[in-house]
């Protein structure tokens, strides 16, 4: 707009422009950040799942001799392959790696023959190799029919979406899908059912050791969910300690995976379970009461429709940290294929890029409905608490109360149990034949997967997460939620700050590789070092904490803002002074959020750590890959330390700074 | 702003990594070399070349692989030093290697170098192939122990044979890609139809079934010699069986990246990767090296294994990997469910 029309008066907002001008700045910032480390990435991979390889006939001029050694006309291998049929269109169609053997047009080809063959590209790109050395030019080439028996012709890219009927066509891979559904489907089941008992004990009941039971139902989320694999071989195994409970069953396979999945996807249930459970009002029960209903009609027509919202919640949380999980499966999948897995298959063992990112878009579609119908059902969830609400008052019910408690024992029996077989793992000698207990598995820099340095590289990536993911996190939300005007980019910046949740590690790690070992891409710098494990990391669990912070935000009352510009205090001031004083208790919740998982996250992280930056969960990944179990269970362990120390310290810390900040919380 | 702060991130990333800068030479080099063994081999290569500092990037044969061809249009390593034959061949078909002729090129075996002259890459030491046999639990479900590469289809090792997964380790591709070889094509995949219904597990790393088989947790591992003697050395109760067709076998080998900036360097390395000495160095693991006559018996070794390797036609198993793997993974990956 030109303001040459109108004559140029005091600017009296200035100061108020500046700050929109800064904010809007580092709402910018923080937009970039997802846009680059999450946006971009994941086109770059769309974009390679439609590579595709394919043996281009056109592009081949072949010559033959006879005997006598003049040559013939010039045909192309297009015209040779209609004329004999050779190769159907499905037998052109390639990987990457593809190779074509040229002999196959010559139906009468002998490499005994003194007849000579001469071939050449009919343009540019037309790779072709002689035994071993790549060939690509349009002159004509001579060979003896014993060098000629030698040529294979070599594939060339183009774009299209054959990748994904090549995958749907193949029985293998396609089972992959049912398998993947399944598995999720029944620990999803297990999971919830376990967990809605767990929580129902530890709201509704008035059992002894709650505290006890709240600390070891948190105890999965601090090792990496290959752990419980593990510990399930030294217990199950063909030389475990209870295989007989099996009955000849395999716990390698859904067995394993299910129940050592039930054991990592516990916590995260529990919690949102628990959660939902304890908001109840106690008039409904007494209504109920007062209409004779019994216990059971009671639970379910009051209990089970309060709770809905968080055991759907809970249910579709589980399917999605089952299906993306990678290390389970691997650990002790044995041969059962799934989605995970495929990836890892495709891009590590057979080098084929195209077909893992296929596979990872496919992966990304039944988490993406998870979540898009989990964020329909919150929409809908309503506020069960009203000014009057009486909180439930759980009443003695010795026989209710010794169920529950017997319940949650064997919860935690399970859970402790099998952290404590990891532990005997860890310091038997050479298991099963020498059971001497030693420390010689915690020589970390005698086996693969980077030694003490990749401890030390989890606890520095694990920091760095805590502080810069924290930052980042904390600032993004506070833009959402805090910033006046610019609705449409604050509509997309939320969009992108919840878009994380369901995308699986391994996906983000895949895409990471495409976008970021592109040399074309100028932070081609950063693949290979620490930076992109923070990056990725940061990526990978930035939801949950973007969700925590903007829960503790939406407690500041929305009039600090206009009263301190009105005061003239520039934005910042009331950040630092106010808003993250405030806000404390939540920010420590994102950093030990950030710190734990940053330590036991498998999948984003391994394609794309280096060998100076090794971390303990993949090294547990790979100790186990090597055959190395007992070692990989005792860096496993030492994660398990780590990360429990530092939930202590947070604990204590926390309750420091919270009694020095919120003092004023008490009134 | 987009560039600033693209500026900022690249500038903060290079910070991290950037050394201090060194008045020597640094070569960085990707190897699948066991990690124990690393440390031993930068030692003694700089004990004659003091100024040349080696920078290893290491992992498993697979992911090395997986990383070199991913930095196809920008490698970022000067020199592989240790890494599979046949995953050699793969970089080669791609251009990939700078082929050179180190000095003492002719004191190697012929079979321990590329076929081209000058050859795109050197041998260094063989891994061989090998069945690991867990005396113990053999003994408490009463088997004899196999002798041969067929004994392993017969009906009382059922569930009890692992081998790792041609399509995900390199040893399990060798496993294959050799027997194709000894019984012919058609008879080599009658062969694994009846392997494939013993077998218990296909694992995704070459070592493990012999780790397995070294736990009692399986009493057949296909894997190779050199795992089954360490595992030995251990104190594990397991035999190292030399299957009596033969075996199929690989080689650690060496080969300088084409563009490398420190061409001179790489030169240097590679004329050293075939010295005497060198070949001292690999034998401390390897029974087999790439000059004859070098290498002394290694302690557990199973006897008779230089002698039963097979006449390995490498050009033919890396222009046949796809197909190959394509038509096994066909035939056996399609079982979903795990054996009970």
């Amino acid at each position: 707009m030109s303001d040459t029309n109108l004559p140029s008066g005091p600017n009296v907002t200035l100061k108020l422009d500046r700050d929109g001008i800064i904010k809007r700045a580092f709402m910018a910032v923080i937009a970039l950040y997802l846009i680059v480390a999450l946006a971009l990435p994941l086109y770059a991979m769309l974009s390679k799942s439609f590579v595709t390889y394919s043996f281009d006939l056109d592009r081949y001029e072949f010559q033959v001799s006879d005997d006598a050694g003049t040559f013939g006309p010039a045909q192309s291998a297009a015209a040779i392959n209609e004329q004999l049929a050779v190769f159907s269109d499905g037998q052109l169609r390639t990987s990457s790696d593809g190779r074509l053997s040229a002999t196959a047009l010559f139906p009468d080809f002998s490499f005994r023959s003194s007849l000579k063959y001469r071939m050449r590209g009919t343009e540019e790109d037309a790779p072709y190799l002689v035994g071993l050395d790549l060939q690509n030019t349009t002159e004509w080439q001579e060979y003896d029919s014993n060098t000629f028996r030698r040529i294979n012709l070599r594939p060339v890219k183009s774009v299209g979406v054959q990748n994904y009927f090549e995958y749907f066509s193949n029985p293998a891979m396609f089972s992959s899908i049912q398998n993947s559904v399944f598995i999720a489907l029944v620990s999803t089941v297990l999971t919830v059912g376990a967990a809605f008992g767990f929580a129902y004990a530890l709201n509704r009941s008035v059992m002894r050791f709650k505290g006890f039971f709240k600390l070891v139902a948190m105890m999965p989320i601090l090792v990496p969910s290959l752990l419980p694999g593990i510990a399930l071989i030294y217990l199950f195994g063909n030389q475990g300690m209870l295989k007989s409970v099996l009955m000849g069953h395999s716990i390698y396979g859904p067995i394993g995976i299910v129940i050592g999945s039930v054991f990592f996807t516990f916590p995260h249930a529990m919690l949102i379970i628990s959660t939902a459970l304890s908001i109840a009002d106690q008039r409904q029960y007494e209504a109920a009461e007062s209409l004779r209903a019994s216990r059971w009609r009671t639970f379910w027509t009051v209990t089970i429709p309060g709770a809905r919202y968080g055991l759907i919640s809970a249910a579709f949380v589980t399917f999605t940290l089952v299906i993306t999980d990678f290390g389970l499966p691997k650990v002790i999948g044995g041969q059962y294929n799934v989605l995970a897995i495929d990836i890892y298959k495709q891009v590590i063992g057979q080098q084929n890029f195209e077909m893992g990112a296929v596979v990872s878009v496919i992966l990304l579609i039944p988490a993406v409905l998870a979540f898009i119908v989990d964020r329909q059902v919150q929409k809908k969830q309503v506020s069960l608490l009203s000014a009057r609400s009486v909180p439930y008052q759980p009443k003695v019910n010795k026989q209710f109360d010794m169920l529950c408690l017997l319940w949650c024992g064997a919860m935690a029996m399970f859970i402790v149990g099998l952290i404590l077989v990891c532990q005997y793992a860890a310091l038997v000698q050479f298991w099963p034949y020498d059971l001497s207990l030693s420390l010689k598995n915690y020589d970390f820099n005698r086996t693969d997967g980077g030694g003490w340095a990749a401890y030390t590289n989890s606890i520095k990536l694990a920091l760095m997460t805590a502080v810069f993911g924290t930052v980042i996190v904390f600032t993004g939300a506070y833009m959402v939620e805090k910033i006046d005007g610019l609705k449409a980019g604050r509509g997309v910046f939320q969009f992108l700050a919840m878009l994380p949740m369901a995308v699986p590690g391994m996906v983000l790690g895949l895409a990471y590789i495409f976008f970021f070992n592109d040399p074309a891409n100028p932070l081609n710098a950063i693949y290979g070092t620490m930076t992109i494990l923070v990056v990725s990391t940061v990526t990978h669990f930035y939801t949950v904490g973007h969700l925590t912070a903007l829960t503790a935000l939406k407690q500041i009352d929305g009039e600090f803002e206009p009263v301190a510009s009105s005061l003239r205090q520039p934005f910042y001031r009331l950040f630092v002074r106010v808003t993250v004083p405030v806000c404390l208790p939540a920010i420590l919740d994102i950093s030990i959020y950030l710190f734990v998982n940053a330590m036991t996250t498998v999948s984003a992280v391994v394609f794309l750590y280096s060998t100076h930056t090794a971390l303990a969960s993949v090294a547990v990944l790979n100790m186990d890959d090597a055959g190395d179990i007992a070692p990989a269970a005792a860096m496993g362990m030492m994660i398990f330390y780590t990360n429990a120390g530092a939930r202590l310290l947070h604990m204590l810390a926390s309750r420091r700074i919270l009694r020095k900040t919120q003092s004023w919380r008490g009134r | 702003m987009t560039k600033t702060s693209i500026l900022c991130m690249t500038v903060a990333a290079s910070a991290l990594f950037a050394n201090a800068a060194l008045a020597e030479t640094e070569l960085t080099v990707y190897t699948s070399v066991e990690a124990e063994d690393l440390a031993r081999y930068a030692e003694t290569f700089n004990q004659d070349h003091p100024d040349i500092k080696i920078n290893w990037v290491r992992d498993s044969t697979g992911v090395i692989t997986a990383k070199l061809l991913a930095e196809k249009n920008n490698p970022q390593a000067d020199v592989v030093w240790g890494l599979a034959a046949t995953s050699l061949l793969v970089l080669k078909a791609e251009d990939m290697l700078a082929p050179y002729a180190p000095a003492g090129l002719d004191k190697l075996s012929a079979n321990f170098k590329d076929s081209d002259t000058p050859p795109s890459w050197v041998g260094m030491d063989a891994w061989v192939a090998a069945i690991c046999y867990n005396t113990v639990e053999g003994g408490k479900l009463g088997m004899t122990a196999p002798t041969s590469w067929m004994d392993l289809t017969k009906p009382e090792y059922a569930g009890h044979v692992v081998m790792p997964n041609p399509a995900s380790s390199g040893t399990g591709f060798l496993d294959v890609s050799s027997w194709l070889q000894i019984f012919g094509e058609d008879k080599g995949w009658e062969y694994m139809d009846g392997l494939h219904a013993n077998i218990a597990a296909y694992t995704h790393s070459g070592s493990k079934p012999c780790k397995m088989a070294a736990a009692g947790e399986t009493v057949i591992g296909v894997s190779f010699a050199f795992r089954g003697a360490k595992s030995k050395a251990e104190g594990a109760p397991i035999d190292i069986i030399v299957p009596s067709e033969g075996v199929g076998w690989d080689m650690e080998a060496t080969a300088i990246i084409a563009g490398t900036a420190e061409e001179e360097a790489a030169k240097t390395l590679l004329d050293w990767t075939i010295t005497p000495k060198a070949m001292e160095m690999y034998n401390v693991g390897y029974a087999v090296v790439g000059i004859p006559g070098i290498a002394k018996p290694v302690e557990h070794f199973p006897e008779g294994i230089t002698e039963a390797m097979i006449d390995n036609d490498f050009e033919w198993a890396a222009n046949n990997r796809t197909k190959i793997l394509e038509e096994w993974t066909k035939r056996y990956d399609t079982k979903s469910e795990p054996k009970g």
